[in-house]
């Protein structure tokens, strides 16, 4: 009997990896437990596993193959006592390796046009350089959170700061978010410049007390004395398929709070930028990253010394007829929307805030002179979101400007399901960001 | 739970202390005792508002513990922070102005007395959440480990906070990370209402530094010559690198924990019976009279000290309200 070995998935976001090492040949006998290759995803390089005893009848894959979707064939399991290839004539002729199932990495890479003096790299990689950056130029800068040392980063976008900086610069952590939190606080009144990475977002709502009543206020409180130069970082919003309590968008509850700065990058360029401009900044900057981003590449200067500023929002895409307003991974599916909106005959800006606190009205409103037509996108709930904000502030000061009522195109308002197809539903997606359009223009 | 004080010997016969130094930490404690009273008078006239929760009967513990630092070392605290900034030759002006919410005080009057700070006398705050200021000192110890410096933080709390969470997790990582920081519990033997055996598990607050390695002693807070000795022990140690160390004073607040506590939680012998054995200042005043200090002298000191405290009170009422501007200042750097 031939059983076919399947390229895993090694994490809720994994779509493909590389199959960097074989570690058996056609013809060896495993058992089950047996280490038969090694995976690289975005994340880390795992050791892959039989589940089954059997011969390797044929590798499907070669080693160094990038780009190997989950769920392809990667080798075949054949009975001990067969020959290799011998049953599975009718097998290997399939055509395996299809275009389908193996792309070149990054997936976005022919779509991109590279800018000059610019590289294509994945947000993960700018963030990543952005730190290094900012470290070989401040030696007040330095990193703590967990897994971000000697692991490399739960999500990689550490990886190499523990050898190029040392234990000095980059400190591993215990779980312990309310008190490593408060030690960066501390750390950062004490004059330096703590990079505090959550591993996600929804833990810091353990921290939240030192986030909130220890970096945003003291400054106030203490007559402007009391500085906190410190950027918390890490992965926002929705992974996938990790139920509520790890998906969900804080973009609100992090606006909300005076005293705070709150970033939410969409392109690597944006990750490079502004990350690099919350490290030199003074205040406390909340910095939100997104898990599904990190892999996506774009193109991003090679500069050193550039940043974005703080507080700015970028049109991703000029139009005339409806301002579609978004951050982070929204951006993407904002950008998807609009080019559908041109079949309608629907010519849409797009609006990457970039900036959360302190919001680019000033954009926004320009943009809404030209349109006269609001859509709001953002993973977040709805209730009291960030769209909910920027529909009053619409109101309040161009009101006589709107052909149309703002719409707001959020996550719905429920705790994150766990099912696939729930999820999906949950969450914004493309088509709701063309209907709301569509809705605003009366098109519908 | 059976609490034993254990009374640490002291290394040096009492005689034997620096006449000037016991003289400096009596005008010292002297004049947070004055200040309290005049914070509570002012209190009771409106002219201080909000919360605020004085320091009386605890004096010894904070004037013992700076007469053992160096500059440059961090001072972190809660909310009774009164005392501590005293302690760190803060203007007692601009500490009675921020208490009467005026221009002139320590946070242009938009902290109040919780929420004060001084950059260059090393005073951090002033934290208005119940050990916050924990993980912070913490922070600050850090800092000067980092810097390479040979300060110390020193991070007080009360036997309320000494139950919070993140204390620990800030005892864990002060201790894996040897960072600099003497962590002060101030046990005045009640958080707000309840007394520390209704509140806390376990014989003494300060066995709780054990599971993390970190080492400890129980001082006789009243006794400020047995806080000096114990802070010269514990901040010589985190100066020489070797970790945190955790100091529990037992001390006792004579007053309610804010100015509209009723004291339910206690009976009135209790207070008049440690003011009259143990209260910290009339027990350095009998000591400065064996040494031959005259009683003219003390009362001088007495004298100078209730001035410079009314002209703080004064000071504290017409220094003008802050700018209608200053609302929007200092939410942000930038």
């Amino acid at each position: 009997m031939t059983i076919e070995i399947l390229m895993p998935a090694l994490s809720p976001t994994m779509e493909e990896g590389t199959l960097s090492k074989w570690l058996v040949n056609e013809g060896d006998s495993i058992s089950s437990g047996d280490l038969i290759a090694e995976i690289e995803t975005d994340k880390a390089t795992m050791e892959v596993e039989a589940v089954d005893d059997g011969k390797i009848g044929q590798i499907l894959v070669t080693e160094g193959t990038e780009g190997v979707k989950v769920n392809t064939p990667i080798a075949l399991l054949i009975d001990s006592n067969e020959l290799p290839h011998a049953t599975i004539k009718n097998i290997a002729d399939k055509p395996y390796l299809e275009k389908e199932n193996v792309t070149s990495k990054p997936i976005n890479e022919k779509s991109i046009s590279i800018e000059a003096d610019s590289s294509l790299i994945t947000v993960r990689e700018a963030l990543r350089n952005a730190m290094a950056e900012e470290m070989r130029a401040d030696k007040s800068v330095f990193v703590m959170g967990e897994e971000v040392a000697e692991y490399q980063g739960a999500y990689k976008v550490t990886q190499g700061l523990l050898d190029e900086f040392g234990g000095k610069r980059v400190y591993d952590t215990p779980i312990t978010e309310h008190g490593f939190a408060g030690i960066g606080i501390g750390a950062a009144f004490g004059n330096l410049k703590p990079i505090v990475e959550f591993m996600t977002f929804n833990f810091a709502m353990q921290a939240m007390d030192q986030i909130i009543n220890s970096a945003a206020k003291t400054l106030y409180m203490s007559g402007g004395q009391m500085g906190c130069p410190i950027v918390f970082r890490g992965p926002n919003g929705a992974a996938s398929r990790v139920a509520a309590q790890h998906s969900q968008c804080y973009a609100s509850w992090y606006a909300h709070c005076p005293g705070l700065k709150v970033v939410s990058p969409w392109s690597s360029k944006d990750a490079k930028g502004l990350l690099k401009s919350a490290i030199r900044d003074p205040d406390p900057v909340i910095f939100l990253e997104n898990e599904v981003m990190y892999g996506q590449s774009f193109s991003c200067p090679d500069d050193d010394n550039f940043t974005l500023p703080i507080g700015r929002a970028n049109i991703e895409k000029e139009g005339n007829d409806v301002t579609i307003i978004a951050f982070s991974i929204m951006v993407g599916k904002s950008l998807e929307a609009a080019e559908i909106l041109k079949n309608k005959n629907i010519n849409a800006e797009v609006i990457n805030l970039r900036t959360l606190r302190p919001l680019d009205i000033d954009t926004i409103i320009e943009s809404v002179k030209k349109t006269n037509r609001v859509v709001t996108c953002e993973e977040g709930f709805p209730f009291s979101g960030i769209g909910a904000e920027i529909s009053a502030l619409i109101t309040e000061k161009a009101f006589d400007w709107l052909d149309a009522p703002v719409v707001r195109v959020t996550g719905k308002d429920v705790p994150m399901p766990y099912a696939a197809n729930l999820e999906k539903l949950a969450l914004p997606q493309v088509d709701d960001i063309v209907s709301a359009s569509a809705q605003v223009c009366y098109e519908d | 739970m059976k609490k034993n004080i254990a009374k640490k010997i002291l290394t040096e016969p009492k005689m034997n202390y620096d006449l000037n130094l016991l003289q400096e930490m009596y005008k010292k404690m002297l004049l947070i005792r004055r200040f309290e009273e005049k914070a509570g008078q002012l209190y009771g006239m409106g002219q201080i508002g909000g919360f605020c929760h004085l320091y009386i009967g605890q004096e010894a513990v904070v004037v013992g513990i700076q007469s053992a630092q160096i500059d440059g070392d961090s001072i972190v605290t809660s909310y009774r922070d009164h005392g501590h900034m005293l302690a760190c030759d803060m203007d007692p002006k601009g500490v009675m102005a921020e208490l009467t919410g005026r221009k002139d005080g320590y946070s242009k009057g938009k902290g109040g007395s919780m929420h004060m700070f001084s950059r260059e006398k090393g005073f951090f705050g002033g934290h208005g959440i119940v050990a916050a200021q924990v993980p912070i000192g913490a922070g600050l110890a850090f800092s000067h480990k980092y810097n390479g410096n040979k300060n110390v933080s020193i991070t007080y709390f009360g036997d309320g906070a000494a139950n919070q969470g993140q204390v620990y997790e800030s005892y864990n990582i002060a201790s894996l990370w040897k960072l600099p920081v003497v962590f002060v519990i101030e046990n005045n033997k009640y958080g707000m209402g309840t007394s520390v055996n209704r509140s806390s598990a376990g014989e003494n607050l300060s066995d709780r530094g054990k599971p993390y390695g970190i080492m400890s002693e129980i001082i006789d807070g009243m006794d400020i010559l047995a806080v000096r000795e114990a802070a010269v022990r514990a901040i010589e140690y985190c100066r020489s690198g070797q970790g945190p160390y955790i100091l529990e004073m037992k001390t006792y607040r004579y007053r309610g924990h804010s100015m509209s506590d009723p004291a339910k939680y206690r009976t009135r012998d209790e207070v008049d019976k440690i003011r009259k054995t143990s209260d910290p200042i009339e027990n350095i005043k009998s000591l400065l009279n064996k040494m031959g200090v005259e009683d003219k002298t003390l009362k001088d000191i007495d004298t100078d000290i209730k001035s410079v405290v009314a002209e703080a009170a004064k000071f504290a009422q017409v220094s003008p309200e802050p700018s209608e501007d200053e609302l929007f200042t200092n939410v942000t750097i930038n």
